[in-house]
C-alpha cells in the first residue's frame, strides 16, 4: 500500500499518553526545578561525588526507580513511557544522578535475568542501590554486540578480562552489568562492586562535567557461575538496553534543548547592541525559531517513542527517530546558544556551555543521529 | 450546533460517506488537474472542479456543520471532520472555492451580520459564487499593514482606487475579501485599514492574468479605477480592517478549525517519493542502495512523521503546556518548507530525466515532481512567507521583541 503523509503515522505509530505519565510529568517538573537550580548544578560539578545523596534519597522515596519494574519485583508496575517525562525534566534542569543507568540496568535484568537474579537485584535497585552498565570499549563502536572483553571458566565461576569505558557512576554502584564474550558468544555478567578492586576504576574526564564516569579494567575479576544472565536472551537484552537508553537520552536531550532555547531567549530579550534588543535582529530571531521548531519536532518523536516503547517493530523505529531527532535539535540549539551569547558564550560561566557539552555527551553514548538514521534506513527501506 | 454524536452515529455516518466517495470520487478526467486552488488555469479545469465541489456539497459532505438556514447541513462538527477524512482517503480533487469556504466563510460565520450570512454562505458552498482575496499589493506584500488601495466613502458607495496582486481565482471570482485604506490618519498604519466583502463584477475593476513559475495560470493582478461598490460591503466598521484581516489569516494558516471542511491542496504523496527513489537507478544500482541518498530519505521520513505527531499533539493539552500555541503556529512554516525540500530532493533521483518538464512524453510522472517543487513556493511565500512566519513564532510564541 502506498502511504501518503496523512496515514504515515498509522505505519509509524501515533501519539497518546497516560494519566500516570502526566501526573509524573507535573511532579517531576516541580521537583527538578526546585532541587536543581543552576548554581547547585555548578556546585556539584566541583564535587567528587557528582550528585546530592539527599536528592537521590528523595528520588528513591518518590518511587521513581521502580516505575518500569513489575510490582512482583517491588516496583510500581508501569512502563518506560512513564519514566521518560521524568528523564526529560532531569535533562532540562541538568539534574545528574544515576537514575537513568539504574533504570536501564533494571531493564537488562528484566530482559535476561532469571528469577533469582531479578529477585536479588530489582528490589535493591528500587530501594536506591546503584546499578550501572559496562558495555562500551576502547574501540568506540556503538554496536553493543562488538565485545572484546572476555569471560573464561575458572574454578566454579569465571574470570574476566578486558577494558570497559563510560561506566557511569561505577564508583557508587552496588552492581555493574558488563558485556563479555564467553566461548565466542556475548553474555551479560553481574559484577558486585565488592568484587571490583578500587584500582580497577579510573575516573574519566568527560565532556559533560555534571556526570561521573569511570573506566573499568576487568582483568582478574572473578564472578560466580550464577552471575551470568541467560545466554539465549543476551541479544534481546542488548537491544532492550540500547532502546531504553536511547529513549531516556532522547527525553533528557529534549529537556536540555528546551532549556538551551529558553536561556538564549532570555538573553535576546535583555541584551542591547546598536541601541536595539538583539532579539529584534532576524539574524538571531530566525535561527532561534528554527531551533524551537526542531525542539518541538524532537519532543513529538520522544513522546511517541515513550508511548510506543516495546511495541514490535513500531517501537524501535519510534525510539531511533526520537534519539536521532533529539541529537539534531539539541546540538543545534546548544551550538547557537553559545554563539548568540557572544563573548560571554565563550566563557565557562555561561550556561550555554553546559548544554553544548551535555549534547555532545549524549550523542557519544548509544549512538548519535547518523547512527540511528543508518539503523532506520534498514528498518524503513 | 447539535449535540455531540455517539460513536455509533459517527460510525454510521462514516460508512455512508465512505460508500458515497467510493462511488462518486472522479477518475482521471484525462487532463491535468490542479494540485491546489491556486493554479486553476483552464476553463476545463475550472468547470470540472466547480461541478465536483457542488456535487460534494449536495451530497451533504461540505458545510455539513454550518447552520441549515444559511445552506449548511446543521450537523455537529465531528461529522464534517469524518466527511473530510473520507474525502482524503479517496484522494479526490480539491475543493475549488478555498477563499470562500476556507477563509471568508468561517469569518462571516464568526463575525458577520445576519444579512451577510444569508447572502454569501450558500453560494460559496455550491461554488456558484467564487471568492478571491485582495490583500497583497505590488508594493506591499509581507508588509501587509501598509496596504494602500484607497476606499473613499461617497454617499451610499465606496470608491476604490489602487491595485491588488497574487489574487488566486481573481479572474473567476464574484466576490473578494478586500483590505483597503479608508484613512491615512490614526495612531498607526494599521488604524486606517478597513475590510470589505467586495463584488468583483463592477465597472472599474479589471484583472490581468499572471503566468506562474510553473508555466500555469491561476492568479491575477486586479486594477481598481474609480470602481464603485455599495457601502454595505464594509465589514464591521472603518478601521477594523487589520484586526479582521489577521483573523482571516488565522484560518489560512490553519490555526483555527476549518469549519466548512474539505481540502484545498493535494497532499504530497510522500511514499510516492520513496517509490520514485526505488525505481531510480544510479551507477547501475538502485538509488536507495546509495547510503547518502538513503540517509537523506530517512531524514525526510522523520520530518514527515514529526509533523504528523505535532498535529496529534497540538490537541493534547497536557503535552503542550509550556507553549500552547507553538505547534499550531509553526505548522505552516514546518510543513511547507518540508514539502519544498522533499520535492526538490525528488528531482535529484531522476538523473538526466530531471531535465524534462510537464507534458514531455518522456518526463517522469508527466513532470509531477518538477511541478510540485516549483509549486511548493506558492505555499512558502503565500499567506505570509516563511520568513514572516518565523517572525510570528518568535514574537507570539517565544516572546521576542518586534523588529522596527
Amino acid at each position: 500500500m502506498a502511504f501518503s503523509e496523512g496515514n504515515l503515522a498509522d505505519h509509524l505509530g501515533g501519539l497518546s499518553y497516560s494519566e500516570e505519565q502526566i501526573e509524573l510529568m507535573d511532579v517531576a517538573t516541580n521537583f527538578c526545578r526546585d532541587k536543581s537550580p543552576i548554581d547547585k548544578v555548578r556546585k556539584l560539578i566541583e564535587d567528587d561525588h557528582g550528585y546530592d545523596p539527599a536528592v537521590w534519597q528523595e528520588i528513591v522515596d518518590l518511587g521513581w526507580l521502580g516505575i518500569a519494574i513489575p510490582e512482583a519485583q517491588g516496583g510500581v508496575g508501569l512502563s518506560m513511557a512513564e519514566v521518560a517525562p521524568i528523564a526529560e525534566q532531569m535533562g532540562r534542569r541538568l539534574l545528574a544522578t544515576p537514575f537513568a543507568t539504574c533504570t536501564i540496568a533494571a531493564q537488562a535484568l528484566l530482559a535476561a535475568g532469571d528469577a533469582a537474579q531479578c529477585g536479588q537485584w530489582l528490589p535493591r535497585i528500587v530501594a536506591g542501590e546503584v546499578a550501572t552498565l559496562a558495555l562500551t570499549e576502547p574501540h568506540g563502536d556503538w554496536n553493543l554486540a562488538h565485545v572484546e572483553a572476555t569471560a573464561k571458566a575458572s574454578g566454579d565461576g569465571y574470570v574476566l578480562s578486558g577494558t570497559k569505558q563510560f561506566v557511569v557512576y561505577a564508583q557508587h554502584a552496588a552492581l555493574v552489568i558488563a558485556s563479555v564474550t564467553l566461548d565466542g558468544q556475548v553474555r551479560l555478567a553481574l559484577i558486585e562492586r565488592s568484587a571490583i578492586p578500587d584500582a580497577a576504576l579510573r575516573r574519566e574526564i568527560i565532556i559533560d562535567e555534571t556526570k561521573r564516569s569511570y573506566e573499568l579494567t576487568l582483568d582478574g575479576i572473578h564472578i560466580p557461575a550464577s552471575a551470568l544472565l541467560d545466554a539465549g536472551r543476551s541479544g534481546t537484552a542488548l537491544t532492550q538496553i540500547e532502546l531504553a537508553s536511547a529513549l531516556l537520552q532522547a527525553a533528557e536531550m529534549c529537556g536540555g534543548t528546551q532549556s538551551a532555547i529558553d536561556y538564549t531567549i532570555e538573553y535576546l530579550k535583555t541584551r542591547k547592541q546598536f541601541g536595539k534588543l538583539i532579539g529584534e535582529y532576524q539574524a538571531l530571531k530566525h535561527p532561534i525559531t528554527n531551533a524551537y521548531v526542531g525542539y518541538e519536532k524532537a519532543r513529538s518523536h520522544m513522546l511517541s517513542a515513550a508511548h510506543n516503547f516495546g511495541q514490535q517493530g513500531v517501537g524501535e523505529i519510534a525510539v531511533r527517530m526520537a534519539k536521532a531527532s533529539a541529537d539534531k535539535a539539541y546540538s543545534f540549539a546548544a551550538d547557537r546558544a553559545v554563539q548568540f551569547h557572544g563573548g560571554f558564550g565563550f566563557t565557562h560561566d555561561c550556561d550555554a556551555g553546559l548544554y553544548r557539552r551535555s549534547a555532545i555527551w549524549h550523542a557519544s553514548q548509544y549512538g548519535d543521529a547518523a547512527w540511528h538514521r543508518s539503523k532506520l534506513a534498514d528498518l524503513l527501506f | 450546533m447539535s449535540s455531540r454524536p455517539t460513536p455509533a452515529e459517527l460510525a454510521d455516518y462514516e460508512a455512508q460517506a465512505d460508500a458515497w466517495f467510493r462511488e462518486n470520487t472522479p477518475k482521471d478526467p484525462g487532463f491535468m488537474l490542479p494540485l491546489t486552488f491556486m493554479e486553476v488555469s483552464t476553463d476545463q479545469q475550472f468547470e470540472f472542479l466547480c461541478a465536483w465541489q457542488r456535487k460534494v456539497y449536495e451530497a451533504g459532505y461540505l458545510g455539513a456543520s454550518w447552520p441549515v438556514e444559511y445552506g449548511g447541513g446543521g450537523l455537529h462538527p465531528d461529522f464534517q471532520r469524518i466527511a473530510t477524512k473520507v474525502m482524503k482517503k479517496y484522494d479526490g480533487p480539491i475543493m475549488l472555492n478555498a477563499i470562500g469556504i476556507g477563509w471568508a466563510g468561517p469569518l462571516i460565520m464568526d463575525i458577520g451580520s445576519e444579512e451577510e450570512k444569508k447572502k454569501y454562505i450558500r453560494g460559496m458552498l455550491t461554488a456558484e459564487d467564487i471568492w478571491c482575496q485582495g490583500f497583497s499589493e505590488p508594493e506591499n506584500g509581507s508588509d501587509l499593514g501598509n496596504a494602500q488601495l484607497k476606499a473613499v466613502r461617497d454617499g451610499d458607495e465606496y470608491v476604490l482606487n489602487g491595485s491588488k496582486i497574487w489574487t488566486s481565482l481573481g479572474d473567476r471570482a464574484k466576490y473578494m475579501i478586500l483590505l483597503a485604506r479608508t484613512s491615512n490618519e490614526g495612531a498607526s498604519k494599521y488604524a486606517g485599514l478597513s475590510f470589505f466583502l467586495s463584488p468583483m463584477h463592477a465597472p472599474g475593476i479589471e484583472t490581468r492574468r499572471i503566468r506562474k513559475l510553473t508555466g500555469e495560470y491561476g492568479f491575477v493582478q486586479c486594477f481598481f479605477t474609480d470602481a464603485r461598490i455599495p457601502a454595505e460591503c464594509l465589514m464591521g466598521n472603518e478601521g477594523d480592517g487589520w484586526q479582521i484581516a489577521m483573523k482571516t489569516l488565522e484560518y489560512e494558516r490553519g490555526a483555527k478549525v476549518n469549519l466548512a471542511g474539505g481540502y484545498f491542496l493535494k497532499e504530497l504523496d510522500a511514499m510516492g517519493v520513496v517509490e520514485l527513489a526505488r525505481e531510480s537507478q544510479r551507477g547501475g544500482k538502485p538509488l536507495l542502495d546509495d547510503p547518502v541518498m538513503k540517509d537523506r530519505m530517512v531524514d525526510f521520513m522523520m520530518d514527515i512523521q514529526a509533523l504528523n505527531l505535532n498535529n496529534q499533539r497540538r490537541r493534547m493539552g497536557p503535552l503542550v503546556q509550556d507553549r500552547p500555541m507553538g505547534l499550531a503556529l509553526m505548522n505552516k512554516l514546518a510543513r511547507t518548507e518540508m514539502i519544498r525540500e522533499l520535492t526538490e530532493f525528488s528531482l535529484s533521483f531522476q538523473g538526466t530525466r530531471g531535465g524534462y518538464y510537464v507534458d514531455d512524453p518522456c518526463a517522469v510522472d508527466n513532470g509531477y515532481w518538477h511541478r510540485s517543487y516549483l509549486n511548493s513556493f506558492s505555499a512558502t511565500i503565500g499567506g505570509g512567507t516563511s520568513e514572516i512566519q518565523r517572525n510570528i513564532i518568535a514574537e507570539h510564541v517565544l516572546g521576542l521583541p518586534k523588529g522596527r
